[in-house]
């Protein structure tokens, strides 16, 4: 199937192209290797109105199609995987007010998201819930117009820099489906964050743990109604894992793409190490898994788009298939720069040690194969 | 061994690959226990034993570090054996006892930034003048490079762009010239040392020349052959840590049966490549030949390596992914192994020689 991008998101992609050509590419080593957030992505992406896209128009936004949002996590990730998570979490971070926010809370909470003032962010995992929220901890009590959140989240995106955070916690405690979902701004709701320093890959991005020490939360930032916390977050996973898809899809071409020209160029035995077979097969192996993978990946965002009833499915199938293929196509790519492929002076240990996390977040592989198979059995 | 390589070396691994520092107390434990002369004669101080126990020691090492393993392994291996195999009495009385004790660490240069794969191709260059050779050129990725007391270096003698123009040197590291580069920043084995070792003008008597002149690609070759039991023994050692790991935080959680099912073909996949690989190992000492079986081996247990410490990782999930988890380490270490001493591509050009000649 063939995917037609309207001329505004082509425009959009072109845009993200040349500013992460000429601005983000020339970070990520260096983000990498320091461990930092990349306060001064964020801003360009602010400045050019790139967190803008999840948001519609009517938000203060530039977009809201999942499939936008695709297109520019997969151009950023293209050269920096830590830098496509800044976008990808803030449309992972805003799907709940869009999803389940009234039109007083999407008005008032989307706007200052919307202009890049704030980066959002979503706590679901907790330690010991990692793939199974029904098993969380933290909990909201209501006291009058208020509720007070007390509990910890574990490997949170951007816990410790978001602005806005959507928290999930046990609102019934006798119910373990009993989970509602609320909106912390920082200001009004303030909570604790720690930063874990080091980790495999997505070095830059800071990975949180955050801790809520009644924490007050206004009831109006309560997203749709007490216990519906779950199918909220069900519902923003359906939606975001896309985006996910599309990071990976573009961590293997910005690898392949580094690869390609490399073996091109590199002569051995005389000749290029492109001309050797063996070489070549792997070529057309990486391309065509980055191929089946674009497709799938735009096909679920598409199906986001279009509210399609098999979205679940799909969103998950992109998932799957794209970061076990983005996992398996860095390996490769670092395999064919050989010994050069192992040092930090060339990209693609750094893009193979960011797609391992693809495989992980946002649902495990384990967790989209149950998804997957629950919704052929039903 | 095992105790050795679970009490000494295993506590140190994480911290080894975090300050990037090389393990002084495992290597010298290991060479307390005589790990360093594992494969040379007792007569020169060795332990005397056979490639298959070699295979062994290195796997029990590479399972608490493959840091440790990979020094040891290189040392051992394609940084002694060369003289072993092809040293004269004199060469031998002079080096091995010195390589078995762990007085000097030995290493291989081989590769240069022009010449990998196509190692034939190398570049630097050994002219003759006065009573030895004067050697000129830069060989990249050399483990141990900075520690060993001792490069086996390969130089061209001869002509240009030929196999036979190449002839194999000892190079001692305090010979004036002999200078250390960059130290290359890898993905893994960050207790390894890698980089480049320059040679300016570095004179080397002829009695450190290994072999005829002209030999020196047969020595490379042969050396690699037995050398790739060795990276076979640090995969297997990686893999078996991965399957251990696996199991052990599997036995401490809910049970699922796509995870069961992982978890038996890993131990499966493991299974297979440890038999490969001790089956070149006893083709290497029993005196048959096995430089198929052993680039067989090498592939098969590096990619499963690869694969193994990969599936181990999403076992554990986001805090496997985390520093100074186990399981994010193997996954890094055992990239490396894909690649060096013959990349799995040269390993398939090998396999496929030997079989269609």
């Amino acid at each position: 199937m063939d995917f037609e991008f309207s001329e505004e998101q082509v425009a959009i992609r072109d845009t993200i192209r040349e500013l992460v050509q000429d601005r983000v590419a020339p970070r990520a080593a260096e983000i990498d290797a320091k461990a930092e957030y990349p306060k001064d992505i964020e801003k360009l992406f602010a400045d050019n109105g790139i967190l803008g896209i999840p948001f519609p128009e009517q938000y203060g936004g530039i977009s809201g199609s999942s499939v936008t949002i695709c297109m520019g996590v997969e151009e950023i990730a293209k050269a920096c995987a830590t830098s496509s998570l800044i976008l990808a979490v803030q449309a992972l971070g805003s799907y709940p007010i869009l999803v389940a926010g009234s039109e007083e809370q999407k008005k008032r909470l989307c706007p200052p998201l919307a202009s890049g003032e704030k980066v959002a962010a979503y706590a679901l995992s907790e330690t010991g819930s990692g793939s199974d929220a029904a098993a969380m901890k933290t909990r909201a009590k209501r006291h009058g117009n208020e509720y007070v959140l007390n509990g910890t989240k574990q490997f949170i995106t951007a816990g410790s820099v978001a602005g806005t955070l959507v928290v999930f916690a046990q609102t019934d405690p006798d119910d373990h489906h009993g989970i509602s979902a609320f909106v912390l701004e920082r200001e009004t709701s303030p909570w604790q964050a720690s930063k874990l320093e080091h980790k495999l890959g997505i070095r830059g991005s800071p990975t949180a743990q955050l801790v809520f020490e009644d924490v007050k939360v206004p009831v109006a930032n309560r997203l749709g109604d007490e216990g519906a916390g779950f199918k909220i977050a069900l519902a923003v996973l359906d939606r975001s894992r896309p985006g996910i898809g599309a990071q990976a899809l573009g961590i293997a071409e910005g690898a392949f793409d580094y690869a390609l020209q490399y073996v091109k160029e590199r002569q051995q035995f005389g000749q290029a190490v492109a001309t050797f077979q063996g070489i070549q097969f792997m070529l057309a192996d990486i391309a065509t898994q980055i191929e089946a993978a674009r497709h799938l990946v735009y096909r679920a965002a598409t199906k986001v788009d279009a509210k399609a009833p098999d979205l679940t499915k799909i969103a998950a199938m992109a998932k799957l298939f794209a970061s076990d293929m983005a996992m398996k196509v860095t390996t490769d790519c670092v395999q064919l720069l050989g010994g050069y492929g192992y040092i930090s002076d060339y990209p693609v240990e750094r893009m193979m040690r960011d797609a391992k996390i693809t495989q992980i977040y946002e649902g495990t592989n384990q967790i989209q194969r149950v998804v997957i198979a629950r919704s052929l059995l039903r | 061994m095992r105790q050795l390589a679970q009490g000494t070396v295993l506590p140190l691994a994480a911290e080894v690959d975090r300050q990037h520092r090389f393990p002084e107390e495992a290597v010298r434990a290991a060479s307390e226990a005589g790990l360093l002369g594992i494969l040379i004669p007792r007569e020169y101080g060795g332990a005397g034993l056979d490639a298959l126990a070699f295979a062994i020691c290195i796997e029990e090492l590479a399972q608490a570090c493959a840091s440790t393993s990979v020094i040891v392994d290189v040392h051992t291996s394609v940084g002694s054996e060369p003289i072993l195999l092809f040293g004269t009495p004199e060469q031998k009385q002079k080096w091995l006892p010195r390589l078995a004790s762990g007085e000097l660490l030995g290493a291989f240069a081989l590769t240069e930034p022009a010449a990998g794969s196509d190692a034939a191709s190398l570049q630097t260059s050994a002219r003759r003048g006065g009573d030895g050779y004067v050697l000129n050129g830069t060989k990249v990725f050399i483990t141990n490079i900075g520690r060993a007391g001792m490069y086996v270096v390969f130089a061209r003698t001869g002509e240009p762009g030929k196999a036979g123009g190449i002839s194999a040197f000892l190079v001692p590291a305090e010979t004036p010239g002999v200078r250390v580069g960059q130290i290359f920043k890898k993905m893994g084995l960050h207790g390894s040392p890698t980089g480049e070792l320059v040679l300016e003008d570095v004179e080397v008597p002829v009695e450190n020349r290994l072999a005829d002149e002209g030999q020196g690609f047969v020595v490379a070759m042969r050396a690699l052959d037995s050398g790739r039991i060795g990276i076979s023994g640090q995969a297997l050692g990686i893999a078996q840590a991965a399957v251990d790991e696996s199991r052990a935080l599997l036995r401490g959680r809910g049970r699922e049966q796509g995870d069961d099912f992982l978890l038996a073909d890993m131990a499966t996949r493991l299974e297979s490549a440890r038999l490969l690989a001790y089956h070149a190992a006893w083709l290497c000492s029993s005196g048959r030949p096995f430089t198929r079986e052993a680039s067989m081996a090498k592939l098969h247990c590096t990619d499963t390596a690869m694969q193994l410490a990969l599936d181990a990782l999403q076992l554990a999930g986001e805090e496997g992914a985390v520093s100074g988890s186990p399981f994010e380490r193997h996954v890094r270490d055992a990239k490396a192994l894909q690649i060096y001493e013959g990349s799995n591509q040269v390993q398939r050009m090998v396999i496929a020689r030997e079989m269609l000649r």
